[in-house]
C-alpha cells in the first residue's frame, strides 16, 4: 500500500509543481543557480567517466574480436553504437542519479529538517514550485551533458584503439561512420529527456516528503538513488521496446 | 484578532489538540505555554495553516480560514510572519537577502525601495551592519533577530513565534522578548508566542494560555498567573524554587 501511496503522492507533487508559479524575477535566479549546480558542476565527472569508459568499451570489443575475417573497423562501429544507444544516455543517467539525485534530495531534505520549507509555506509560497520547478527546467539542459558524454566516449575509444594498437585511426573512424542511423540519436535524446525528468522529480520527492532529522536525510538520499535508478532502468527498457523494436 | 473555536487535531490515533477555543487580541503579546508534548507546536502550526484542523474553526479578523480558496489562503499567509524555533533562515542567502525575500516575492517595489526597507528593519533589530553575512556566520541570537526582521519586513498583520528564545543565553533571550513586545505594540499586530520559558511569561505575557495534554487548561495574564490555584499551572510554573520565591515576593508586594 505504501508504494501506491508514494506513487500517488509523487504524481500530485508533479501537478503541484505547475500550479501557482513563483514570480519570474525570483524563478530566473533559481533556474540559473540550478543550471550551475546540476549541469555545469557535473561536466567534469561526466567527461572523465565518458572518456575512460569509451576507452574500455573499445578495448573489450577489440579483445573479443579474434576472427581475422571480421574487419577492424567493427571496433569503431561497436563503440559508437554502445556509447550513443546505451552508455551515454542510460549509464551516465544512473551515475547522475547518484551525483545530482543525492544533491537534490539532501538539499531539499535539509531544508525540510531545518523548517526552511515550512517558512516558505507560511509565507504563502508554493514550495514545490519554488524548489522543484527550477530543477526540472535546469535539467532540460541535460541533453547537452549527454552530447558531451557521447562525443568524449567515442573520442576515448579512439584514443584507446589507436594508442593500444588494436586498429588504425582510419579503421576506427571508418567504423564510427559505418551504417549510421540518425534515428538512433533521436532515440537517445528522447530517453535523455525522460531521464532528465526523473532525475529532477524523484529525488525532489524524497527530499520534500522526508520526515525526521539529519540521519533521515542520508537515508532519503540513498532511497532516492535506488528508486531513480530503478525508474531509469525500467523506462529504458520500455522506451527501447517502443522506439527500436 | 484571531478567534479559535473548538479546534481538534489528530495524527493517526494520537489526538494532539482536543477542543481548544480562545481569542488572540491585536496589539498584545499572546503566549501559549505548556510542557513539551502538550500540543503547543501543533497548535501554532494549525493557526498558521500548515496543519488543517479535524474540527473547529480559526477566524482571522472575521475571515474563516476554512472558507478560503487555496489562493486566498496563500494571500492570507503572506500577511503572516513567523519566527521558527531554529530560525529557518535560507542557508544559501545572505542576511540581507533573507530579509528581502518576502519583499521580492510579494511586492512590486524597486530594488532601492527594497534595500531601504531591509536597512530599516535590520537597524530595528540592531543588525545594521550584518547585511552580507551568511546565516552560518551569525550567532544564535543574531539568527533569531534576522528571523524577526524577515517576519516583519512585509508589515504582517499576524506574528507567530515558536520558542523564540530557546537555546539563547538569558540576556539575549530578554533582548529577543523585549524586541517582540516592542514590535507588537509599534506595528499593532496580533502576536502569538509559543514558549516554555518562564522569564518570557513574567516579562511579556499580556495574555497567557496554558495547554496540557491537548486541552486549554488555563487562560490569564502574567499578573494573575501568580494568583491561580490551578494545580497543573502551579506545577508547571513553580517547578523551580526560584519561581516559588518570585511568587512569594510578588504576592507580598501585592498585599
Amino acid at each position: 500500500m505504501s508504494y501506491l501511496h508514494n506513487i500517488g503522492q509523487y504524481f500530485l507533487m508533479i501537478k503541484e509543481m505547475f500550479r501557482k508559479p513563483t514570480k519570474w524575477s525570483v524563478m530566473r535566479h533559481l533556474i540559473f543557480k540550478d543550471i550551475d549546480d546540476l549541469i555545469i558542476n557535473s561536466i567534469g565527472i561526466v567527461a572523465f567517466i565518458a572518456f575512460f569508459v569509451g576507452g574500455v568499451v573499445t578495448i573489450q570489443t577489440a579483445l573479443n574480436i579474434s576472427n581475422p575475417l571480421i574487419p577492424k573497423s567493427l571496433v569503431g562501429f561497436a563503440t559508437r553504437q554502445s556509447v550513443i544507444l546505451e552508455f551515454a544516455p542510460t549509464f551516465i543517467s544512473v551515475i547522475m542519479a547518484g551525483k545530482v539525485g543525492s544533491f537534490i534530495t539532501s538539499s531539499i531534505g535539509t531544508m525540510r529538517v531545518t523548517e526552511q520549507i515550512d517558512a516558505l509555506e507560511v509565507m504563502g509560497i508554493n514550495a514545490i514550485n519554488y524548489l522543484v520547478f527550477p530543477k526540472f527546467i535546469a535539467l532540460m539542459l541535460y541533453p547537452f551533458l549527454i552530447s558531451i558524454a557521447m562525443f568524449l566516449g567515442i573520442l576515448g575509444g579512439m584514443a584507446a584503439c589507436v594508442f593500444g594498437g588494436f586498429a588504425s585511426l582510419d579503421d576506427y573512424i571508418a567504423g564510427v561512420q559505418m551504417d549510421f542511423i540518425p534515428f538512433h540519436i533521436v532515440y537517445a535524446f528522447i530517453k535523455t529527456f525522460v531521464f532528465a525528468f526523473l532525475l529532477a522529480t524523484i529525488p525532489s520527492y524524497y527530499g520534500y516528503y522526508m520526515k525526521g532529522g539529519a540521519l533521515e536525510v542520508g537515508k532519503a538520499s540513498t532511497t532516492s538513488f535506488v528508486w531513480t535508478s530503478v525508474a531509469i532502468i525500467l523506462l529504458n527498457y520500455i522506451l527501447t521496446q517502443m522506439l527500436l523494436s | 484578532m484571531i478567534e479559535v473555536n473548538d479546534i481538534h487535531k489528530s495524527f493517526g490515533d494520537a489526538k494532539i489538540l482536543k477542543g481548544i477555543s480562545t481569542t488572540f487580541e491585536k496589539g498584545k503579546t499572546n503566549l501559549v505555554i505548556g510542557q513539551s508534548g502538550s500540543g503547543k507546536t501543533v497548535f501554532l502550526k494549525t493557526l498558521l495553516g500548515l496543519y488543517t484542523p479535524d474540527q473547529g474553526s480559526i477566524i482571522y479578523d472575521g475571515t474563516d480560514y476554512s472558507d478560503l480558496s487555496t489562493d486566498e489562503k496563500s494571500n492570507l499567509r503572506s500577511k503572516m510572519g513567523m519566527v521558527f524555533q531554529g530560525s529557518a533562515l535560507f542557508d544559501s542567502m545572505s542576511i540581507a537577502e533573507n530579509v528581502k525575500f518576502p519583499l521580492r516575492m510579494f511586492t512590486k517595489q524597486s530594488k532601492s525601495e527594497m534595500n531601504d526597507r531591509v536597512d530599516l528593519v535590520l537597524k530595528r533589530v540592531n543588525l545594521g551592519d550584518a547585511h552580507n553575512k551568511l546565516p552560518s556566520e551569525a550567532s544564535g541570537g543574531m539568527q533569531k533577530r534576522v528571523a524577526i526582521a524577515r517576519a516583519i519586513v512585509n508589515q504582517p498583520k499576524y506574528l507567530f513565534c515558536d520558542e523564540p528564545n530557546s537555546g539563547l543565553d538569558p540576556k539575549t533571550a530578554t533582548v529577543i522578548d523585549n524586541l517582540i513586545q516592542e514590535i507588537t505594540h509599534e506595528y499593532d499586530i496580533t502576536t502569538i508566542i509559543n514558549t516554555h520559558d518562564m522569564n518570557s511569561v513574567m516579562e511579556i505575557g499580556q495574555k497567557i494560555i496554558f495547554l496540557k495534554d491537548g486541552f486549554k487548561e488555563w487562560e490569564g495574564s502574567n499578573k494573575n498567573i501568580f494568583k491561580t490555584d490551578n494545580e497543573a499551572v502551579t506545577d508547571f510554573v513553580y517547578s523551580s524554587d526560584l519561581f516559588k520565591r518570585v511568587q512569594k515576593m510578588y504576592l507580598e508586594e501585592d498585599q
